[in-house]
């Protein structure tokens, strides 16, 4: 099922429904009217300016961002890769916001009621930004698969969470980004939500062992595509 | 063309990745223009507010400019507003936002607000727009007049005042009956 025929610049071939009954939550949650169509104006091709100043030092190394009293437990990774719009072109000084649970596939959040524990010295957020060739770099620990109730025995993959903000609004994104070779993948409602499987391929980082650093971290890329603009503005 | 990454729900965690102050807080005291409210509450279509939904707006400042390179009236932006707002929906699945009435962007259209809608539950976010239920020029405007006018009220934000500061209020219905209307943007 998809959403509406193709009026704006989302590609609903690989973009998911509203509706996956799969994923339970969805089914009181999905907007059940045909979406409107809308014509782009400035208010869509125009969006929050982020400047590499609002950044912390520490914001791009989620190994090192939390420490109190040690290092955090797990396998460090670095993940790197381009932020591109749909047409190749790299998405210049683009925020990305991260989140994840931490090596036991536990979050900070004090809504999370997984029975693993905490690390003192991982909260599992960060940030960075794209370069001028769109390109971003971040270091982390590898996440946990962790439980989740929509149904019996249900595990959610390993997924690092990525908010992206590229040149205007049309461009924002939420996804998660997944691990290769993961076993849960096929079992995962919310990775299967993406009707298309190449769209699916996309979600799944690529183990780069040009990126792993010796005797440090691994290394994954994980190239993001934007949705672009496809119409021009009327004044 | 290349292939889009597909949208993944923004889950039910994210609040450490994306709240760091007062994100629903778009005005300072430099800001220029009419300070609102803005509140509502998210439901869900069996009419349960939804308390794990993250809402993002992106509005131009109280005369219609945008603080950025594709609006040509960037150099007039108001430098103390930054346009754009996200706040959750934990107290019950209501939010707040503090900002000021933006302008219209053209002369036959009504002054709005985007919005964008995440949540648990949701592998994509939904887009929708407030309008003013004060603005006479919603009569005209071309993108409420684009809809069913059955539906258009799902889009108009009620003035509904108290204390300093005018307020709006603007639930969003994922679903049901008055389901909100939502743009294919």
């Amino acid at each position: 099922m998809t959403n509406a025929n193709q009026h704006g610049s989302l590609d609903w071939s690989v973009q998911p429904p509203y509706l996956h009954a799969a994923y339970t939550s969805t089914v009181k949650r999905a907007p059940q009217q045909p979406l409107a169509p809308l014509v782009s104006t400035l208010s869509e091709l125009t969006g929050p300016v982020y400047g590499h100043d609002r950044l912390r030092p520490l914001d791009n190394d989620l190994s090192r961002n939390a420490v109190v009293n040690g290092e955090p437990i797990g396998e460090r990774i670095i993940v790197t890769g381009r932020v591109l719009d749909d047409r190749g072109r790299p998405v210049r000084n683009a925020l990305l916001e991260i989140w994840q649970a931490n090596a036991c596939g536990r979050y900070i959040h004090k809504l999370d009621q997984h029975d693993a524990p905490l690390d003192p010295n991982f909260t599992g957020a960060g940030r960075c930004m794209t370069n001028e060739h769109g390109e971003y770099t971040f270091t982390s620990i590898k996440p946990g698969a962790y439980p989740w109730k929509n149904h019996t025995n249900a595990w959610r993959p390993a997924h690092i969470h990525f908010s992206v903000f590229g040149e205007n609004f049309l461009q924002r994104l939420i996804t998660q980004m997944y691990f290769p070779g993961d076993p849960l993948l096929p079992l995962d409602p919310i990775y299967n939500g993406v009707p298309d499987a190449k769209g699916r391929e996309r979600l799944i980082a690529a183990y780069a062992h040009d990126v792993t650093q010796p005797l440090w971290a691994l290394g994954y890329r994980f190239d993001i595509v934007l949705a672009g603009a496809k119409q021009t503005p009327f004044e | 063309m290349l292939i889009q990454t597909g949208s993944q729900t923004v889950g039910p965690f994210f609040h450490d990745g994306l709240f760091f102050g007062d994100e629903n807080v778009l005005v300072n005291e430099k800001t220029q223009g009419q300070r609102i409210l803005l509140e509502g509450t998210v439901y869900d279509g069996d009419g349960q507010p939804v308390p794990d939904a993250l809402l993002e707006i992106w509005q131009p400042d109280a005369q219609g400019y945008f603080n950025h390179a594709a609006d040509p009236n960037q150099a007039q932006a108001d430098k103390a507003f930054c346009g754009f707002g996200r706040a959750d929906t934990v107290n019950n699945g209501q939010f707040l936002f503090r900002t000021v009435k933006p302008g219209a962007l053209s002369p036959d259209a009504a002054p709005y607000i985007n919005v964008r809608i995440f949540a648990r539950g949701m592998l994509i976010h939904a887009v929708t727009r407030i309008y003013f239920s004060d603005e006479t020029a919603n009569a005209n405007d071309p993108v409420l007049n684009s809809v069913d006018a059955a539906r258009r009220a799902t889009l108009i934000a009620q003035r509904a005042d108290f204390g300093d500061w005018p307020c709006y209020r603007f639930d969003i219905r994922l679903q049901g009956a008055d389901e909100t209307v939502f743009f294919d943007a």
